[in-house]
């Protein structure tokens, strides 16, 4: 386990290098820069911006700026939103973003999970055919068209609960976001449990199990449900890359002020320090929760410390 | 795939046929793309209006409230039935040409990993599992922004190339599988050169699970392409794509639901039937599985 631990481990910083070293040379080569408006500056004013931000050096000395900065934790300032760093910008919006990720996680295994064992115990009844049917269209529509469709029924029509907007986190508002989010890793879930039960519980330990008397209730909980749970935990790491991308899409939807939506407006605005600082948080975030998700799979399932 | 084939004898296509003909939900779904894509391609012909033509006299009409209309108007007056049938095309044949690019790409990538084998296939493969690993989608991101703002090329590169990585695994598998083979030794063995036995006897093998993954591909292409045009990064106005109508949608969904819903529909019908479509053709190529 502990082999497996450092490996795992020791891939996580050569990876960021290579995300931060690709998205810096690809930001950089690209034509266009953040100074171009629709006015051009005048030449003195732009090579002056230019050299305050450090924009006029070669590039290899301004990733090697880059990098020591980053080392230090600064991000560096935002090009466009001029009185704000980018560390400042990403805190102020992440706190949204986690608690959306983390909601949506959550409510994706606890739904995801009993829908999925539901179905294994009653397949080929009623109930399992229509969690199938549900879980195939859950996974073929895509979250921006889920998130409208939803806030549509339940916010304009309904009226249950509010169609965007935050609120300092109110629980209300959290609702919809955090569905529209789950929803598809929620049927992915399903899917992969309803799937690892049955094949459980065919295995001859459990019908020995049974054998001896057990109760169905006993005999899932205590024989067959941990080694059932096998393929989720080894698709967390996949859900957790699907829930961080995912997040950006949600917040454009519900107007939430994440910090997901400086990736896109930054992109849009040329402005490098920004998506720099969110390619390397989320990088960073995506890496270490996948490390996390491998090393849970790693200590449930032996024989994957040895792939 | 020939009826002359199928008079022959029962061969792999034939018996494919049979068995996707028999599966309801996936012929069922067969039809129904072709039926859009036919829509898509002939439907704005037909209609007097363009993607970008105006019509003040009718801003923001429900459908059914004007017969000049069929799925009503956007605010600008345009023509929501043209405008989405524009988009689907313009969806399906990014998505289409997309999905190309990528099992190009994933083809000759997991042929020659899986035929070559020792050194060069672990190399390679090391590869396609870093770039597996990176967050793909900032790359995109910043792709399609980078260059020129919702230029097809990119959007086609960028989507090509996050989809090849899936393929590359796919065929380098099966070329390992068909590696071992007596009829590849028998042709090594008579002496034909590895290009060769590339392509007369590895690549026509895999036309199977190959076929499979592209259904599969290019609803997954449309998604990420809608998901691009959503976020305003990839098909541009007054261009229609599924994902930009779909965004003006959901902005304007308080006073014009069908400008959410028209789109929508269209983007769900065609998403599940090739999703049925892909399950009915694995299950029909593939019988081994079940």
């Amino acid at each position: 386990m502990l082999s497996y631990a450092l490996r795992r481990i020791a891939g996580f910083l050569p990876t960021l290098l290579v995300i931060i070293t690709a998205s810096f040379c690809v930001m950089r080569l690209a034509p266009g820069g953040p100074f171009d408006q629709e006015q051009a500056l005048p030449p003195a004013v732009r090579a002056n911006l230019e050299r305050l931000y450090g924009l006029d050096e070669p590039l290899t000395v301004q990733y090697a700026h880059y990098l020591q900065a980053l080392l230090r934790g600064d991000f560096g300032p935002s090009l466009r939103q001029r009185d704000f760093t980018v560390g400042e910008l990403i805190a102020q919006g992440l706190p949204v973003s986690a608690t959306l990720g983390v909601a949506a996680m959550l409510l994706a295994l606890l739904a995801g999970i009993p829908a999925g064992i539901v179905a294994a115990l009653r397949r080929n009844e009623a109930a399992d055919f229509w969690l199938s049917a549900l879980a195939a269209l859950a996974l073929a529509l895509p979250s921006f068209v889920t998130g409208p469709l939803l806030a549509l029924v339940f916010g304009l029509y309904l009226h249950w609960l509010p169609v965007a907007g935050w609120q300092a986190g109110a629980p209300r508002y959290l609702v919809l976001p955090a569905l529209t989010l789950a929803l598809p890793v929620a049927a992915h879930v399903a899917r992969l449990t309803r799937a690892g039960l049955l094949e459980v519980l065919g295995t001859p330990y459990v019908r020995s199990a049974r054998a001896r008397g057990l109760g169905a209730a006993r005999v899932l909980w205590r024989h067959a449900l941990r080694p059932a749970l096998t393929p989720v935990v080894s698709y967390l790491g996949p859900a957790v890359a699907f829930v961080v991308t995912g997040s950006l899409v949600i917040e454009t939807v519900f107007g939430l002020p994440g910090s997901g939506r400086y990736l896109v407006q930054g992109a849009i605005d040329r402005d490098y320090p920004l998506v720099m600082g969110m390619i390397v948080v989320y990088g960073a975030l995506t890496l270490a929760l996948n490390l996390v998700a491998d090393l849970l799979h790693g200590w449930l399932d032996p024989g994957v410390r040895h792939e | 795939m020939s009826d002359a084939a199928a008079a022959g004898g029962r061969g792999l296509w034939g018996d494919a046929r049979r068995r996707l003909t028999a599966n309801g939900a996936a012929s069922g779904a067969l039809v129904l793309v072709f039926l859009i894509a036919l829509l898509a391609a002939l439907g704005p012909l037909v209609s007097p209006w363009g993607y970008d033509s105006l019509d003040w006299q009718h801003l923001a009409q429900p459908p059914g409230r004007t017969a000049a209309h069929w799925f009503g108007t956007d605010r600008l007056g345009r023509d929501l039935f043209v405008r989405t049938l524009a988009g689907v095309r313009l969806s399906l044949l990014i998505s289409v040409l997309a999905s190309l690019v990528s099992l190009a790409i994933g083809i000759a990538w997991g042929a020659v990993a899986g035929l070559a084998g020792g050194r060069t296939d672990a190399w390679m493969m090391r590869l396609v599992d870093v770039l597996y690993s990176l967050p793909y989608l900032f790359i995109v991101i910043i792709l399609t922004t980078l260059f020129e703002r919702g230029s097809l090329g990119v959007l086609l590169l960028s989507l090509g190339a996050i989809g090849w990585l899936t393929t590359a695994r796919i065929v380098r598998g099966e070329t390992r599988a068909l590696k071992r083979r007596e009829f590849i030794q028998a042709a090594r063995s008579l002496g034909v050169p590895t290009p060769a036995i590339l392509l007369r006897h590895i690549m026509p093998n895999l036309l199977g699970p190959v076929l499979v993954y592209a259904t599969l591909t290019v609803p997954q292409m449309i998604v990420f392409e809608s998901f691009l045009s959503f976020l305003g990064l990839g098909v541009q106005e007054p261009r229609a794509s599924l994902g930009n109508l779909i965004l003006v949608g959901a902005q304007e969904m308080e006073s014009a639901p069908w400008m959410l819903l028209v789109p929508a529909a269209f983007l769900v019908a065609l998403l599940s039937c090739l999703n049925f479509l892909g399950d009915g053709l694995r299950d029909a190529l593939d019988p081994r599985e079940y």
